[in-house]
């Protein structure tokens, strides 16, 4: 699994410009699945199961596409300006690397601060491709990047960009291909531009007009020194979300998972975000409601170039995922 | 399929009063009335149906000459930015709020007309002769200014009824002045389009409302039409005069005179890069000038469209214009024309097979 985690975080595919994640997974996935098709926001909709009398048509969401910035101005010297795709901060980028999808690598550069105890604000930031002119920049406006970092294996613990949500389309690949036998009509969707406003899923939700639908995603941690006061640490299994900023998660939801992990003895913990929400809120608003939930892979340092997860958690996930689809289900 | 026509449009007087008396027309956000009415006028004799839907978007359908046409919706949205009467206070005036984004500092002293009677109201200030110089490096809160109806007028409105800005529409050299230019410039190609519509494609031209307050008209129609494509048209911020300091102005969003603006990114939508890609081969193969507006914040129509259903691919084509939100916004003819080409032959040029190309 570690490989296909590598083979996913590496690739470049910001939100909006999802095709190079999305042929890597197609390729994986198309022989374990029964029907395949991308959507008009490039939605990778990915069916196994017929619906039995027992079953439900459950939709899972992860999102294929990661943060990233996009150019808005080449100057006359080479320097290129940007902006941001998706929840970038600032203080992640200075002396950062950067590779746009045509294949140019880039270092973030910044102008001279007065105050050295400052962090550079995204106007006073610029990538150096290594141009000596606008006219040698083989960057132009409107072209799409994203952080450049390799994976790093620390035995227990995974690093790399965009774990967020890289790790959840592994988890649900992995759960698809173990996925022998289910009673529901099971949609694995891997959707796109989660990091702009959950806008795939919000289509993709319609098209598949789920009975149950539960995200996969990253969450925060509270197990860093001096860090988010919150009850969710590496290493302690999946987390079951019950809210975010975003959705209060189906109570019936939240039970039937909790209670599948107990059942299977697989460690969870329970989740609360108090900032940031997930595909999981797109399913539950779509046509007269869905009741959702959310599984999710506590992550250290979202949304920097090393994003780190616990390899046991993501096993688990793979475990009471498929805990999950094995058996019917009757919400209460 | 090798066009080398050019476009069907010979710019004339008639465009020309059909755009002033657009931006002329006052149809603050809720209240589109006024640009409805020259809309149904204009387009009624040409389009094959026109319905007026619950949130009053004009929803305008011109047939294709083929068979299984691809279904394209373009929308412009006729409300503009302005303000809504709150209370009435002693002697005409009344308190009233900004509707849609204008900074405050623009509303000082400018004339305004209120009411569906078009009312002479002015959003007054006290003058310099009675202000003190610290006073005066303080712009004035909306709180704090009224809109003055000069008394007696001021019975003929009520709370709750609209006022936009006076400017009247004027022609300059090759540029146009008005106030309303966001976005009848994108109404004004639209009822063009129905005029002289590509003929391989079901156009379908959403006339939108509520626009400037969070894309709500937009939604609805896209959902009504459920259409394979949309194109959002729109006008955009040319913020590109010199900067004050003669460093070298990086964030200009679009330049006057570029030619049509074309959206990748904004903050409200993504669009879809096929369609970015074909808009940039019209261009460049019809000789259109074009210019990519720079990615960033903000947001048109499209944003609401493409999450309709199951999703809508989209782009943004916008009319650069100078000091938008403002009382007087400046565009260039030119851009306009150039605007309502690129749409014309993007759409003629449009097939279904571009959605079967890589992203």
């Amino acid at each position: 699994m570690k490989a296909l985690i590598q083979k996913l975080v590496e690739t470049i595919a910001p939100s909006g410009y999802e095709m190079p994640v999305r042929e890597l997974i197609l390729g994986e996935v198309k022989d374990w699945a029964d029907e395949v098709r991308v959507d008009a926001l490039g939605n990778l909709v990915v069916r196994k199961g017929q619906k039995s009398p027992s079953g439900k048509r459950i939709m899972l969401a992860a999102h294929m596409d990661e943060i990233g910035l996009i150019a808005t101005h080449v100057d006359e010297n080479g320097f290129v300006r940007f902006s941001t795709i998706g929840g970038v901060r600032p203080h992640t980028l200075y002396g950062g690397r950067v590779r746009f999808l045509n294949g140019v690598a880039g270092v973030i550069g910044g102008e001279r601060l007065e105050n050295m105890e400052r962090v550079h604000s995204f106007d006073k930031l610029f990538i150096d491709v290594g141009a000596t002119s606008k006219e040698d920049c083989p960057v132009r406006v409107g072209d799409v990047a994203a952080f450049e970092r390799p994976f790093l294996d620390l035995g227990k613990r995974l690093v790399a960009k965009s774990m967020d949500d890289r790790i959840s389309v592994a988890v649900m690949m992995e759960t698809l291909r173990q996925l022998k036998n289910t009673p529901h009509e099971v949609y694995f969707v891997f959707s796109t531009q989660e990091e702009v406003g959950v806008r795939g899923a919000t289509t993709a939700a319609f098209g598949v007009d789920p009975e149950i639908g539960i995200a996969v995603d990253v969450t925060a941690t509270g197990d860093t020194p001096k860090g988010l006061k919150m009850a969710v640490a590496l290493g302690k299994g999946p987390a079951i979300k019950v809210k975010d900023s975003g959705m209060i998660a189906d109570p019936r939801v939240v039970r039937w998972m909790a209670d599948t992990a107990e059942q299977a003895g697989i460690p969870y913990q329970l989740e609360i975000l108090e900032g940031g929400s997930t595909d999981a809120r797109a399913m539950q608003l779509t046509r007269a409601g869905v009741p959702a939930g959310c599984l999710s892979i506590p992550c250290r340092y979202i949304h920097t170039p090393s994003e780190m997860v616990d390899f046991e958690d993501v096993q688990n996930a793979v475990g009471l995922l498929k805990a999950l689809l094995e058996s019917p289900v009757e919400l209460k | 399929m090798e066009h080398t026509e050019p476009s069907p449009f010979e710019i004339s007087n008639d465009q020309l009063d059909l755009l002033e008396r657009l931006s002329n027309a006052v149809a603050v956000s809720g209240d589109e009335r006024e640009v409805r009415a020259i809309v149904l006028e204009e387009i009624q004799p040409f389009a094959d149906e026109v319905r007026v839907d619950a949130l009053g978007n004009v929803l305008a359908v011109r047939h294709a000459q083929g068979e299984n046409p691809l279904r394209v919706m373009l929308a412009a949205h006729m409300d503009e930015v302005g303000f809504i009467l709150v209370e009435e206070e002693e002697g005409g005036w009344y308190r009233f709020e900004v509707v849609g984004g204008i900074d405050p500092r623009v509303l000082v002293g400018k004339p305004v007309l209120v009411g569906k009677e078009h009312l002479p109201g002015v959003i007054g200030t006290r003058p310099i002769h009675l202000t003190t110089p610290d006073e005066r490096k303080n712009a004035l809160t909306v709180e704090q200014l009224r809109i003055d109806l000069g008394n007696e007028n001021g019975k003929k409105v009520k709370t709750g009824e609209r006022a936009g800005f006076a400017t009247r529409f004027r022609q300059a050299g090759p540029s146009l002045v008005g106030k309303a230019l966001d976005d009848r410039l994108g109404v004004a190609a639209l009822i063009e389009l129905i005029k002289n519509p590509p003929p391989n494609v079901e156009l379908q031209a959403a006339f939108t409302v509520q626009e400037e307050i969070g894309l709500r008209g937009a939604g609805v129609a896209a959902y009504a039409f459920n259409p394979d494509v949309a194109i959002a048209v729109d006008a955009t911020p040319a913020n590109d005069l010199p900067a004050w300091d003669g460093e070298e102005n990086t964030r200009y969003n679009t330049r006057l005179g570029g030619g049509p603006a074309i959206y990748v990114a904004d903050a409200a939508t993504l669009s879809d890069p096929r369609l970015i890609r074909h808009l940039i081969r019209t261009a460049e193969e019809m000789g259109i000038p074009y210019q990519i507006r720079q990615p960033g914040g903000g947001g048109t129509d499209a944003g609401a469209i493409h999450k309709q259903r199951e999703g809508i691919p989209v782009v943004s084509v916008s009319v650069p214009v100078r000091y938008a939100h403002t009382p007087a916004l400046q565009a260039r003819l030119l851009d306009w024309e150039n605007t309502l080409s690129l749409l014309y032959h993007g759409l003629e040029r449009l097939s279904p097979q571009l959605f079967s190309e890589d992203r």
